[in-house]
């Protein structure tokens, strides 16, 4: 394999694995509501600015990064709380704009919070690169794959393991036998929203060191995490993390052999013609309608 | 032969829903399917509608072929279909819903709808008048123009078999018109499905209710997991020991 | 501004027929704003194309495009397509914001004026006249449309669409129909808005837009005509008040959007709707 060829394709999982977080974000928030939070890429945006601001007052970056993510975590709450709940028996269109709104009013108290410049967040381990056959790696890529790895596993664990995350499962799968079951869908909505909201700031905190971090780096995020969940099928979690490995790997051989402008081009491209072909994504469970 | 099934099957995964049926329909008559539940009925129906392609064999409707054909095709064919779990327009009035279903017979071209022409009135009060006449054959005339989200569900059901009839099918599928009603709700259905038969129209009906089945059909095909478990004149079905074994019950 | 909403709104009729009455969803209608506007700006400023033709031109490329980017992606349904359309705008607004050579690339490029028959249209009360007969006739076709079976048709798809099937309905040709005719729509507005400001920029056609013109049609109220010019109206306007509280504009929208929708769910115009009709049947 070229030197050229790893690069391309160490950079493409790397990014990739910062979709697939936030497209299990999208994933779990969908499952427990069949909404789509569109201020989902504003988590990852809370994620690396507050650990900018924690490092700034003078906290150590090991104890920045876990207060950063709680304080994701409890916007995501918020949201949930004050947003979502109020309107749960709105059209799916409305909760859509709901979440619109909310990452339009969330940006804009972070204009405010923090600033509109592009802020640096130290790498975790130092930045040495590292060879690994003719490609060059930076410490902080092994921290991405090595944490989403990880967090992938735990997940995986937590969903079907043990009884809250079956509870989760249970109410994405039949709302109302779930009720009946005893599950509180209440609850399950705010674990679902304030783990998503965690994993989509874990993400930005890991990929802050490598392409910086301000304001408004959640749009674009949000976005790729979105194109990575619906490509993958919406609502898998394998789906989501397939899906945003693939986002990454074509992005990044997009960027490396065609042209670095079109890099997102090339992307939607390939999605749209995967969703041609699988309507319902690569995981996407079809639903046969019962007439 | 209004309708004819030739060697369906009919597959999801693993499971075998519909195999190696043949069916024929005749004009003028009302056929039942009836069977267990899970036995194929429902997916009999949609493969009969177009809604389902069959993995093998074909259906044809009037003698030509409907392979690979879309629903809507099929409904131009003159097929007609009331749901199980209902497909009422709830966005709609019940009016609304029943002018809809006269789509097939009205000439609307995109100039004339853009334009307003007035020949366009003129049909829509034609279509208005129609549309009140089956309100009132299938009796929910006091519902003309209720938003359909607030009608009753026995009244529902009836708005979705005057809906079917505004296409002026050849051949009406009934997918369990009777379910989930009271024996009041029942005994209506009932009527409206003898007036139905007696004004010409080709049925097939799939019901579990069998006094309804039995008072009103003329042939009645018994499924069984998937297959043709016997068919035929009412009493020779209620007759046939197979049938008895597997669905009615000793007794019945 | 009025002008602004007039084309805004005629976006948001256009826009209401196929997420409102059809019940698709589209993320990307600024990509057929966009392609409107920069299609007649490039004919009209670079090929020396007469401005009128250059527009109809324009928007009858877009439909065309619409047409056949449609029949494959409007076989998706629900966020899919959501994701579908998503992409298509974000395409179009890359390579308007690329192509620099073409379109000025992320700073614009400068459009020649509307002119009919060598008269050159400027000044706000000749655009103003325009752009309201424009609208009105954008909200009558729509009406007619929508009144007549055809529009029964697309009302019934959104109902239910196998049901709509069973009784004849080509699911379909009907949904690109209303695609389409929100595309030119789209398109249309695009091209004058260009030849109004004088200038384009990508930002026209960017995923923020799409979302901006989703909302208006929401926020008025989806399968409703009098939404659709109502939602453009005050979210044409509202950004111009709230720039008073400078930093704290996208606060103020971000919330206004949301509590709208969590307190009038269907929208403005049928919530307004609605109360007068059970004010009416209070006994005074």
């Amino acid at each position: 394999m070229s030197a050229q060829l790893l690069q391309f394709l160490l950079s493409g999982l790397t990014v990739g694995a910062i979709y697939a977080l936030v497209a299990l974000g999208f994933a779990i928030i969908y499952n427990a509501s069949h909404v789509i939070n569109f201020a989902q890429g504003e988590f990852v945006m809370i994620g690396g600015m507050a650990t900018v601001s924690f490092i700034d007052a003078g906290l150590p970056l090991p104890l920045s990064i876990p207060l950063a993510i709680g304080a994701a975590a409890v916007v995501g709450l918020l949201l949930e709380k004050l947003a979502i709940e109020p309107a749960r028996n709105a059209s799916v269109v409305t909760l859509i704009i709901i979440t619109i709104g909310a990452s339009i009013l969330l940006r804009g108290l972070a204009s405010l919070v923090w600033d509109k410049k592009i802020h640096a967040v130290p790498a975790f381990s130092g930045e040495a690169p590292i060879a690994l056959g003719g490609a060059t790696l930076l410490p902080q890529t092994v921290w991405v794959l090595g944490v989403a790895a990880v967090v992938v596993g735990l997940l995986w664990w937590f969903f079907n393991r043990t009884l809250t995350g079956s509870a989760i499962l249970a109410v994405s799968h039949n709302r109302l036998a779930a009720q009946l079951m005893g599950v509180s869908v209440r609850r399950v909505l705010l674990v679902s929203f304030g783990l998503s909201a965690a994993l989509g700031a874990l993400a930005g905190i890991l990929i802050a060191p490598i392409t910086f971090t301000s304001w408004d780096v959640g749009v674009m995020l949000g976005l790729k995490g979105f194109a990575a969940a619906i490509l993958g099928g919406l609502g898998s979690g394998p789906g989501a993390v397939v899906g945003g490995l693939a986002l990454g790997m074509i992005e990044s051989l997009g960027a490396g052999y065609l042209s670095s402008a079109y890099k997102d081009v090339f992307a939607f491209l390939i999605i749209l013609a995967a969703l041609v072909v699988l309507p319902n994504g690569l995981f996407g469970r079809r639903a046969a309608e019962r007439v | 032969m209004l309708l004819r099934a030739e060697n369906l099957c009919k597959r999801f995964g693993g499971v075998s829903a519909l195999e190696a049926l043949d069916l024929e329909i005749e004009a003028g008559a009302v056929h039942s399917i009836i069977g267990p539940n899970g036995a194929g009925k429902t997916t009999l129906l949609n493969v009969l509608c177009g809604i389902y392609r069959p993995e093998e064999g074909r259906v044809r409707v009037q003698e030509k072929s409907m392979v690979g054909r879309a629903p809507h095709e099929f409904a131009a064919a003159g097929i007609g279909r009331t749901f199980q779990n209902l497909q009422i327009f709830f966005n709609m009035s019940a009016l609304e819903n029943v002018m809809a279903g006269r789509w097939l017979h009205e000439r609307c071209s995109l100039a004339a709808a853009l334009a307003r022409l007035p020949s366009l009135a003129r049909a829509e009060r034609a279509c208005r008048i129609e549309a009140e006449a089956l309100l009132a054959f299938v009796g929910l005339e006091a519902w003309r123009d209720a938003p359909s989200d607030t009608l009753p569900y026995g009244a529902l059901k009836r708005l979705e078999i005057a809906r079917a009839l505004a296409a002026k099918p050849a051949l009406l599928l009934l997918d369990e018109p009777a379910a989930g009603l009271n024996p009041t709700e029942t005994l209506e259905i009932d009527r409206l499905i003898q007036r139905l038969a007696a004004s010409g129209v080709t049925i097939v009906l799939v019901e579990h209710n069998m006094k309804l089945v039995m008072g009103v059909s003329q042939h009645v095909v018994v499924l069984d997991y998937g297959r043709k478990l016997a068919e035929g004149s009412p009493d020779a079905v209620r007759r046939d020991p197979k049938v008895i074994e597997a669905y009615l019950g000793a007794g019945a | 501004m009025a002008i602004l909403v007039g084309l805004n709104a005629i976006v948001c009729v256009g826009l209401n027929l196929l997420v409102g009455f059809a019940g698709q969803v589209s993320l990307g209608h600024a990509g057929f704003f966009g392609l409107g506007a920069y299609g007649s700006a490039i004919l009209a400023a670079r090929y020396g194309w007469p401005p009128l033709a250059a527009l109809a031109a324009a928007t009858a490329a877009t439909g065309v495009l619409a047409w056949l980017i449609g029949r494959p992606i409007l076989r998706l349904k629900g966020h899919y397509l959501a994701m579908a359309t998503l992409g298509f705008g974000i395409i179009v607004s890359i390579v308007v914001s690329n192509e620099d050579r073409i379109t000025g690339g992320p700073d614009g490029m400068s459009v020649p004026p509307l002119s009919i028959l060598g008269y050159a249209i400027v000044g706000e009360r000749t655009w103003y006249w325009i752009v309201a007969t424009l609208l009105l006739a954008t909200v009558w076709v729509a009406l007619n449309l929508i009144d007549s079976p055809r529009g029964r048709a697309l009302r019934a798809l959104h109902g239910s669409e196998v049901a709509a099937e069973a009784i004849g309905i080509d699911a379909a040709r009907h949904k690109l129909s209303a695609f389409v005719i929100s595309a030119l729509a789209a398109a249309a507005a695009g091209a004058l808005t260009a030849h109004y400001a004088g200038f384009i920029t990508p930002s026209k056609a960017s995923f923020l837009h799409s979302i901006e013109l989703i909302t208006m049609v929401v926020f008025g109220g989806m399968a409703s005509t009098l939404g659709a010019v109502v939602g453009a109206a005050v979210l044409t306007t509202l950004p111009q008040f709230l720039t008073v509280f400078k930093e704290y504009e996208m606060v103020l929208l971000g919330a206004v959007m949301m509590l709208t929708m969590i307190f009038m769910p269907r929208g403005l115009v049928p919530t307004l709707e609605r109360a007068l009709a059970a004010a009416r049947r209070k006994p005074l």
